[in-house]
């Protein structure tokens, strides 16, 4: 317990990418559980800020350069992008389906 | 008129009895009398084209041969034989000349007769059809100048005395009748046929002329003279077929059940003659051994049916007998040397023959009307023994067959006295130049016979009393069609129209016309000459004519003895003589003799046949068929337990099972190699062996079910469940394929860690 406390007590790497899994876990489980389309999405975002922390994290201890940051601006602005493009189609789904519960719309399935 | 011309004509003459025969097949129904007018006006036309052939050919041409030919088929060098050429052709030389004019004669006053006689039959149409065919073909034998066509138009005489003898077919007796005289003809055909292959191969050409030329430039059958006998005999076996000779000669009694005009045309002067046409064609190419034969057949066939004529009581069936002795009498002038006298009888015997039939035709045909109109359908008009006393009734039919009657037995001034004088003094030369006397004893005794009969058969029909005389009040004259006919052939009898001297043929037109033709054989196997032939005759024609007029006169006084002055009584010496009279009754047994051999053995064989080919044939064919289910089947559905084929098959299997394990294990074992490799070797083996056994066991068609198509199968399956299976995934979740696709980044993670 004492051996815990210390660690949390000397942040480093291992703590970010700690972060940066719990992070993804939860991204993860919101693509994968939730029905809502947007949730899903909400999700995806989680996954790639995720992401961003491990670029950052890796930067920062090893190399110390800003390699990382510029990758991690990149990923924000693929981000608005997909989020952009993601949230038409969902609109397009809506207007089609009267609903944007990714469980009903299965018509690609057999 | 030229020579070409003739040879024109001669074919427009052959053809146009063809020309009635096709137009009546087909139309008869719808002309006018079924066309009998039309066919009966050919045959009057081409009497009178061959009446001028005869008249041109004999006047203008008189020693020459008028012949055409034309390559008709060339099969080039044919392997094994040589060079192959078939050549048709036509020729007229006046042998040909004399026989085209008899044919016509007979065949016109025929066609002319049957108009009357088939009044109202059911086939009318039909029958003048046939008699044209059969016209057609009996002037393609005569005008043909190679054994090729001869042996055509020798079948399709064959064919069309089938149609006729069996025109009234709805009869069993009638058709039994045509198709005896078609197996008989057939069998002396065969003979014929081979003779004409055996010159054919020796000389290869069909032509008389070239084949008789070539021969005597010393070319003869696979270069022995008896092969040249042999040649000359097989060609006479047609012969005797056709022209009804012993021991052939039982179709030709038969043959009377066709109408009786058939009878007169076919089996009395034209068909049957053909036989003997035959013989005087290839008479040069005989050897005195052919010859010889020819004269003893002929001297048989002389006799033994005189014997049997006095015995029957259908005055047909005694015409019939008569027609064969007849014929054997013209075969036995050919075989003694006697050439132009044997054609001339031919001729002579033609015309009285017609017209000894027609007059029978005439009674037969008067009796059915009478029977008719009384109602009465038992009784036979053709038996004699129903007839009698006609003569007051059927004056013109009874004179003239007293004509015929005449001229059959050799009465002086009729013209079957001069042929069958020349043939009588024929045999006798024979007799004095080869001893072989047995020939002139039994031709003389068969004139005997003949005019014995002959008479027998005009005193009961025409003469004495009729036995039913309300019967015999109904009986008529036959209308004109049928008796001018009569009257022709009886004019016909006349001695002038062959020789102006009523005791010597030999000083007509007819010996003229008809020298016999050199010989063209070696001369070691020829026949007498015709010099030292001609010498011989000399000697004996005065004791030729002595006794021929003697034995006449005996046959036609005993006639007269017996059966009208009654001083013998037929019935008593019948009765005294029974084991002979049963004999010559019965035909002396010769049906009873060839069904029991010929027939029967037959029959037989046909029976031998289809027992090999019901057990042994099929045997073979369903026996590999079982086989083959066998090995597809496999054996155990196949057979049952204990079936000693069963068993066989195993142990065949099992054997070819062993060797196929042999060949592969040894097959596969290296040369040098360790114990233990070969004991392996040894049972990879074994399993081959098995495993062929195992499939030999089930089949083939079991290897294929269950191994090939259990894999088939089984993969399917396979696919089928695996394809289930993935399908649960396919949920159509998007969030359960990045599940998927997130489980896949992991364990590949983990993979390439």
């Amino acid at each position: 317990m004492h051996n815990f406390v210390q660690w949390l007590q000397t942040p480093g790497l291992n703590h970010f990418l700690i972060i940066s899994g719990i992070l993804f876990s939860l991204g993860i489980f919101a693509i994968l559980t939730r029905r809502n389309a947007i949730m899903v999405l909400m999700g995806i975002e989680l996954v790639l800020n995720a992401a961003n922390i491990n670029f950052l994290a890796f930067s920062r201890f090893t190399t110390g350069t800003l390699d990382g940051q510029v990758f991690a601006i990149f990923v924000i602005i693929l981000a608005a992008a997909e989020a952009a493009i993601a949230l038409a189609i969902v609109l397009n789904i809506y207007q089609n389906f009267n609903t944007i519960n990714v469980d009903e719309i299965s018509q690609l399935r057999d | 008129m030229s020579a070409e011309t003739i040879l024109h004509l001669s074919a427009v003459v052959l053809l146009l009895p063809f020309l009635g025969f096709a137009i009546l097949i087909f139309f008869s129904k719808r002309l006018p009398r079924q066309g009998d007018w039309l066919e009966t006006g050919i045959l009057f036309v081409g009497l009178i084209l061959s009446v001028l052939i005869f008249a041109v050919k004999l006047g203008s041409y008189h020693d020459e041969t008028l012949q055409t030919s034309f390559t008709w088929v060339n099969f080039g060098i044919v392997p094994g034989f040589g060079p192959m050429t078939m050549t048709l052709g036509l020729m007229v030389d006046n042998l040909a000349a004399i026989m085209v004019v008899a044919v016509y004669i007979v065949s016109s006053f025929v066609h002319l007769f049957s108009i009357g006689y088939m009044h109202g039959d059911v086939r009318y149409g039909r029958y003048f059809a046939n008699l044209g065919l059969f016209t057609f073909s009996m002037l393609g034998i005569v005008v043909t100048n190679n054994f090729f066509m001869m042996y055509v138009f020798w079948e399709l005489v064959g064919l069309s005395s089938y149609l006729l003898i069996g025109h009234w077919f709805e009869k069993k007796s009638a058709s039994d009748a045509g198709k005896k005289a078609f197996i008989v003809n057939r069998v002396g055909d065969i003979g014929m046929f081979t003779g004409i292959l055996l010159l054919f191969a020796t000389f290869h050409t069909f032509t008389f002329e070239t084949i008789f030329s070539a021969i005597k430039a010393g070319n003869i059958p696979l270069g022995s003279e008896a092969w040249l006998t042999a040649a000359g005999l097989l060609i006479f076996c047609g012969a005797v077929g056709k022209s009804a000779q012993f021991p052939l000669h039982v179709w030709l009694p038969d043959a009377m059940e066709g109408p009786t005009p058939v009878s007169a045309l076919i089996h009395a002067a034209t068909m049957v003659a053909a036989g003997v046409y035959l013989v005087a064609r290839t008479f040069p190419m005989m050897t005195a051994d052919a010859l010889n034969w020819i004269a003893i057949i002929g001297a048989i066939t002389a006799f033994i049916p005189a014997t049997i004529a006095i015995a029957q009581n259908d005055i047909k069936k005694v015409l019939a007998y008569s027609t064969i002795s007849q014929l054997g009498y013209m075969m036995m002038g050919l075989g003694v040397g006697a050439f132009t006298a044997g054609f001339f009888h031919l001729t002579t015997h033609a015309m009285f023959k017609a017209g000894l039939f027609l007059g029978s035709g005439s009674v037969i045909h008067a009796m059915h009307h009478a029977l008719h109109h009384a109602g009465d359908h038992q009784t036979d008009a053709q038996d004699i023994r129903n007839l009698g006393g006609l003569r007051s009734k059927m004056p013109i039919t009874f004179w003239t067959f007293v004509a015929y009657t005449l001229a059959i037995s050799g009465v002086p001034f009729t013209s079957g006295f001069l042929s069958k004088d020349e043939i009588l003094a024929g045999t006798l030369a024979y007799g004095d130049l080869t001893g072989r006397w047995y020939i002139p004893v039994i031709a003389f005794l068969s004139a005997a016979l003949t005019a014995f009969y002959m008479f027998r058969l005009v005193i009961l029909t025409f003469l004495g009393e009729h036995k039913d005389h309300h019967r015999f009040e109904a009986i008529r004259e036959s209308p004109w069609t049928m008796t001018v006919p009569l009257i022709v052939f009886a004019v016909l009898c006349f001695f002038a129209f062959y020789s102006f001297n009523p005791f010597g043929a030999s000083s007509g037109w007819f010996y003229a016309a008809m020298p016999r033709p050199e010989t063209v054989v070696p001369a070691s196997v020829a026949a007498a000459g015709v010099e030292s032939f001609e010498t011989a005759l000399h000697h004996s024609h005065a004791t030729a004519m002595g006794l021929s007029l003697t034995v006449a006169a005996l046959g036609v006084l005993i006639a007269f003895l017996t059966y009208y002055w009654k001083k013998i009584s037929a019935d008593a010496l019948a009765e005294r003589l029974r084991p002979i009279y049963l004999f010559l009754v019965n035909k002396w047994y010769f049906d009873e003799l060839y069904h029991a051999t010929f027939v029967r053995g037959t029959i037989g064989l046909a029976k031998v046949s289809r027992w090999f080919d019901d057990v042994i044939v099929d045997g073979i064919v369903n026996g590999s068929a079982s086989w083959i289910r066998g090995v597809t089947l496999g054996t155990k559905r196949n057979w049952g337990e204990g079936n000693l084929a069963a068993i066989f098959y195993m142990v065949v299997m099992g054997a070819i099972s062993l060797y196929v394990g042999w060949v592969v294990g040894v097959g596969l074992m290296p040369v040098e190699t360790s114990l233990g490799a070969m004991i392996g070797y040894a049972l990879l083996g074994l399993a081959v062996a098995a495993l062929t056994f195992f499939l030999f066991y089930v089949g083939v068609g079991g290897f294929d079910n269950s191994i090939v198509d259990g894999l088939v199968n089984a993969t399917a399956y396979l696919a089928g469940f695996f394809g289930l299976l993935t399908r649960r995934l396919q949920t159509g979740k998007v969030q359960t394929y990045l599940a998927f696709v997130i489980l896949g980044v992991m364990i590949f993670f983990l993979w390439f860690r």
